[in-house]
C-alpha cells in the first residue's frame, strides 16, 4: 500500500522527485535538466527582482520631499546605478528567455533537453558568479558605484568607486547570455519533434528564436565595451580621452549599439508570452500567425540600426539624428502590428479573465503607453525637450516594467502549474493584480509628468513646485509594492498548498500541456509525432 | 533515440561552434570599427605610427599562423583517413606554432617598451595627437588576440590528449573539427590585424 501511495506521489513531483543519492541542493546546482536549470534561474531572478525593487522603493521615498531626505548625492548616485544594472542585467534580460525559455523550449518543441545541456547549466553558474561580482562592488573599497547603469565614459573611467568589479560582473553575465543565445539557437534548429515544422512553432518560440539571434550577435559589442571600460581604468589607455585625442562620443556609439538591441532581448520574449495567452483565454486561433512571428524578426533587425536615438543631445551630426530619428518610427511599424493581432485575436473571442490573461491584457495597454510615448522621445525636435528627464525614466519602465515585468507575471501565472502541479487561488491574484496595475500608473505617470514640467532624472533633489506629483508617485510605489507581495505571498502559499491539477488546467494546444504537470524527467516518454499547429484549440491535449 | 545520442548530434555541435565564433568576430568587430574611425580622424599620424611597428616580427608571425592552420586542418583529414600518428604530429607542430606566435610577440612588445612605446609614455605623450591612440589599439587589440592564441592552445592541445586516448576517432572527428575552426578563426582575425596595423601606409 505504502509503495503505492509512493509511485503516485513520484508522479505528482515529476522532476522535482529529488535523486535521493546526493544532497538535495547539489540535485539542483549540478543538474543538467533544462527544467530545473529554468527554475534555478527562475529563484535566482525573482530574488534580485526583490532586491532592486527595494532599492527603487528607496529612491521613491527619497524623492518624496525636495532636499535630503533619507541619503545624500553621493548615495543617491549608487542607489539608482544598483537599481538599474540589477534590473536591467539581473532582472530583465535574463528574465523571460533563460528562465521560461530554458522550462520551456524544449517542451513546446518536442525535445528531451537543450542541444548543450552542459552548456547550459555554465550559463546558469556564469550568471550567478556575474550576479555576485556586480553586487560585491557595493562593499569593496572605494564605495558603490555612481555612474549610472550606462558606465558614460570619461567618467566611469575616473571616478574612484568600484566600477572595475560591476564592470567585469556585466562582462560575465553578458557571456552567459550569449551560451543561451546559441544553445537555444542550435535547439531550435535540431531538435525539433518530428512534424514539428516551422509553421507549428508556436510563437513563444519565435520571439526566443529572435531574440537568440540578438543575444549572439549584438552581446559580444557589449563585451568589448566593457573590456574598453577596463582597459581606460586599470591600463590608462586613454581611447575615449579627448585630451589624448580620443572621442567619448565613440563609447556612446559602442555602448548602444548593444543596449538598444538588448531592449529588444527584454521585450521580445515578453511578446511571445502574451501571443501564447492571448488565444488560449479568447478561445480563438491567433490572428495572422505568420505576421506575429515575421515581426519578432522585423523588430530584432531593424531594431539593431535605431542605437543613435539615445545620443540626440550628445553632439551627432544632424544627418546622423535624422537617420537614426526615421529608422526609430520604423521599429514601431512591426511592434504595432503584434498589437494588432493581439487584439483581433481577441475580437469574437470567448474571452476567459484568469490571471494570466489580466497580466497579458496589461502588458498590452502598459506597453502601448510605452510604445507611444518611446516616439516623442524618437522625435528628434521634441526628445530634446524631454532627454534625460523623469518623462524618460517614466517611458522605459512603461515598457520594461509595464511590458517586461508584468509578461514576467502573466508567464509566471500561467505556467505555474506546470512547473509545480498546483493552482493559486485566482482571487487573490486578481486582486494582487488590480493593486498594481493601479501603483504602477500612479507611479510612472506622475514621472512622465512631473518629466515633461522638467524635472532631470538622475538628481536627489528638485525644485518645490515638482513636489506634489512626486508624492503621489511615491505613493504609487508603495500601492505598487503592497500589490507586488500580495503577489508573491499568494504564490508561495500555492507552492506549497496549492490544489493539484492535471496536465491541461488551461486547454491549450501548445506540447507543454501534453505531459503531466510538473512534466517527467526526460519530458516525453515518446517523442512526440506533431499533427497540429499550436493554436488548433480543438485539439488541445492532443500532440 | 536516447538522449545521450541525441547529445552527440555532430550538425548541432558544428553549428553551435559557428555562432560562437560569430560572436568572436563581432567581439573584434567593435575594436576594428574604433579603428576605422580614428583612422579616418588621422590618417598620417596612423601612417606614421604604424611605420614604427616591426614588418619583420609581423610577417614571421603571420607565416606561423597561416601555416599552423594549414597543419591543423591536414590533422583532420588523417584523422578521417585514420593515420593516427600523423594528426598527433601535425596537431603537435600546431600547438609548436602557437607556442612560438607567443614568444615572438612577447618579443615584439619587449622591443616596443624599450623603445618607449607605450600609451601613456614619455614619447608618446609628445608626439602628435593620434599616435598615442594607434599604440592603445594596437596593444589592446593584440593582446586580445594573443589570448585567442593562447585558448586555441589550450583547446588543441586537450583535443590532442583525446585523440590520443583514442576519444576522438574518424567516426566520431567533431571535437577535432570544432577545435581546429576555433584555431581558423585566430588565423583570420590575425590576417586582419597584420594588414590594418603593420602594412598601413
Ligand atoms: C518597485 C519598482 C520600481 C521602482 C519604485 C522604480 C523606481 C525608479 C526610479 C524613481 C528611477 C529614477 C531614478 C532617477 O533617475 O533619479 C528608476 C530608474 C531606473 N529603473 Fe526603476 N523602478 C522600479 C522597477 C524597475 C524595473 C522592473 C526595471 C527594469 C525592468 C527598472 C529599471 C530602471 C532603470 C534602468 C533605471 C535607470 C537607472 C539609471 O539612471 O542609471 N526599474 N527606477
Amino acid at each position: 500500500m505504502g509503495k503505492v501511495i509512493q509511485m503516485g506521489e513520484y508522479f505528482r513531483r515529476g522532476f522535482l522527485e529529488p535523486s535521493g543519492k546526493q544532497p538535495a541542493l547539489f540535485d539542483w546546482i549540478f543538474s543538467t535538466d533544462h527544467k530545473r536549470i529554468g527554475l534555478l534561474y527562475l529563484y535566482s531572478i525573482c530574488t534580485f527582482f526583490a532586491v532592486g525593487a527595494t532599492i527603487g522603493l528607496l529612491i521613491r521615498l527619497e524623492l518624496i520631499a525636495p532636499g535630503r531626505t533619507i541619503v545624500g548625492p553621493q548615495i543617491y548616485n549608487a542607489l539608482f546605478t544598483l537599481h538599474g544594472v540589477i534590473m536591467i542585467f539581473l532582472f530583465i534580460i535574463p528574465g523571460v528567455p533563460a528562465a521560461f525559455g530554458n522550462f520551456l523550449l524544449p517542451l513546446q518543441i518536442g525535445a528531451r533537453d537543450v542541444a548543450f545541456p552542459r552548456l547550459n547549466l555554465l550559463s546558469w553558474w556564469l550568471y550567478i558568479f556575474g550576479a555576485i561580482m556586480a553586487l560585491s562592488a557595493l562593499f569593496g573599497g572605494g564605495g558603490a558605484p555612481d555612474t549610472g547603469w550606462t558606465f558614460y565614459l570619461p567618467f566611469a573611467g575616473e571616478t574612484t568607486t568600484n566600477v572595475s568589479l560591476a564592470v567585469f560582473g556585466v562582462f560575465v553575465l553578458g557571456f552567459s547570455s550569449i551560451l543561451t543565445g546559441l544553445n537555444f539557437i542550435t535547439t531550435i534548429h535540431r531538435m525539433r519533434a518530428p512534424g514539428m515544422t516551422w509553421s507549428r512553432l508556436p510563437l513563444f518560440i519565435w520571439s526566443l528564436y529572435a531574440t537568440a539571434w540578438v543575444q549572439v550577435l549584438a552581446t559580444p559589442i557589449l563585451a568589448i565595451t566593457l573590456v574598453l571600460i577596463l582597459s581606460e581604468r586599470v591600463l590608462g589607455l586613454g581611447l575615449f580621452d579627448a585630451a589624448r585625442g580620443g572621442d567619448p562620443l565613440m563609447y556612446q556609439h559602442l555602448f548602444w549599439i548593444y543596449s538598444h538591441p538588448a531592449v529588444y532581448i527584454m521585450v521580445l520574449p515578453p511578446m511571445g508570452v502574451v501571443s501564447e495567452i492571448i488565444p488560449v483565454f479568447a478561445r480563438r486561433p491567433i490572428f495572422g500567425y505568420w505576421f506575429v512571428a515575421a515581426s519578432s524578426i522585423a523588430i530584432a533587425a531593424a531594431g539593431s540600426l535605431v542605437w543613435g536615438h539615445h545620443m540626440f543631445v550628445s553632439g551627432m551630426s544632424d544627418t546622423a539624428v535624422l537617420v537614426f530619428s526615421l529608422l526609430t518610427f520604423i521599429v514601431a511599424i512591426p511592434s504595432a502590428v503584434k498589437v494588432f493581432n493581439w487584439v483581433a485575436t481577441l475580437y469574437g473571442g470567448s474571452i476567459r479573465l484568469d490571471a494570466p490573461m489580466l497580466f497579458a491584457l496589461t502588458f498590452v495597454l502598459l506597453f502601448s503607453i510605452g510604445g507611444l510615448t518611446g516616439l516623442i522621445l524618437g522625435s528628434a525636435a521634441t526628445n530634446v525637450h524631454v532627454h534625460d528627464t523623469h518623462f524618460v525614466v517614466g517611458h522605459f519602465h512603461y515598457t520594461m516594467f509595464g511590458g517586461g515585468g508584468f509578461a514576467f507575471f502573466a508567464a509566471l501565472h500561467y505556467w505555474f502549474p506546470k512547473f509545480f502541479g498546483r493552482m493559486y487561488n485566482n482571487r487573490r491574484a486578481t486582486w494582487a493584480w488590480g493593486t498594481m496595475v493601479i501603483g504602477f500608473n500612479l507611479l510612472y505617470f506622475s514621472m512622465m509628468v512631473v518629466g515633461m514640467h522638467g524635472m532631470p532624472r538622475r538628481y536627489y533633489d528638485y525644485l518645490p513646485q515638482f513636489t506634489h506629483l512626486n508624492q503621489i508617485a511615491t505613493i504609487g510605489s508603495w500601492i505598487l509594492a503592497l500589490g507586488m507581495a500580495l503577489m508573491a505571498v499568494n504564490l508561495l502559499i500555492a507552492l506549497r498548498r496549492g490544489q493539484h491539477v492535471g496536465a491541461n488546467p488551461w486547454e491549450a494546444a501548445t506540447l507543454e500541456w501534453t505531459v503531466a504537470s510538473p512534466p517527467p524527467p526526460e519530458n516525453f516518454e515518446e517523442l512526440p509525432q506533431v499533427s497540429h499547429g499550436p493554436y488548433d484549440l480543438k485539439r488541445a491535449g492532443e500532440a | 533515440m536516447n538522449p545521450s545520442a541525441q547529445h552527440q548530434d555532430a550538425e548541432g555541435a558544428r553549428l553551435g561552434m559557428w555562432l560562437f565564433l560569430f560572436s568572436e568576430l563581432l567581439m573584434f568587430g567593435g575594436l576594428f570599427v574604433v579603428f576605422a574611425v580614428y583612422l579616418q580622424r588621422y590618417p598620417a599620424q596612423f601612417a606614421d605610427a604604424g611605420r614604427q611597428l616591426s614588418l619583420f616580427f609581423g610577417t614571421g608571425n603571420t607565416v606561423l599562423l597561416l601555416t599552423s592552420s594549414l597543419t591543423v586542418a591536414l590533422a583532420f583529414e588523417a584523422l578521417r583517413q585514420n593515420r593516427q600518428r600523423l594528426c598527433q604530429g601535425l596537431l603537435g607542430f600546431t600547438i609548436l606554432a602557437a607556442g612560438l606566435f607567443l614568444v615572438n610577440k612577447g618579443l615584439e612588445w619587449h622591443a616596443k617598451f624599450q623603445h618607449d612605446l607605450y600609451p601613456g609614455s614619455q614619447t608618446l605623450r609628445q608626439a602628435p595627437a593620434g599616435q598615442e591612440l594607434f599604440f592603445g589599439l594596437y596593444y589592446l587589440t593584440t593582446g586580445l588576440h594573443g589570448l585567442h592564441v593562447i585558448f586555441g592552445g589550450v583547446i588543441l592541445s586537450w583535443v590532442l590528449v583525446q585523440v590520443r586516448q583514442g576519444r576522438i576517432i574518424a567516426t566520431r572527428p567533431t571535437m577535432l573539427e570544432n577545435g581546429a575552426l576555433y584555431w581558423h578563426l585566430v588565423d583570420v582575425i590575425w590576417i586582419f590585424i597584420f594588414p590594418l596595423y603593420y602594412l598601413l601606409l
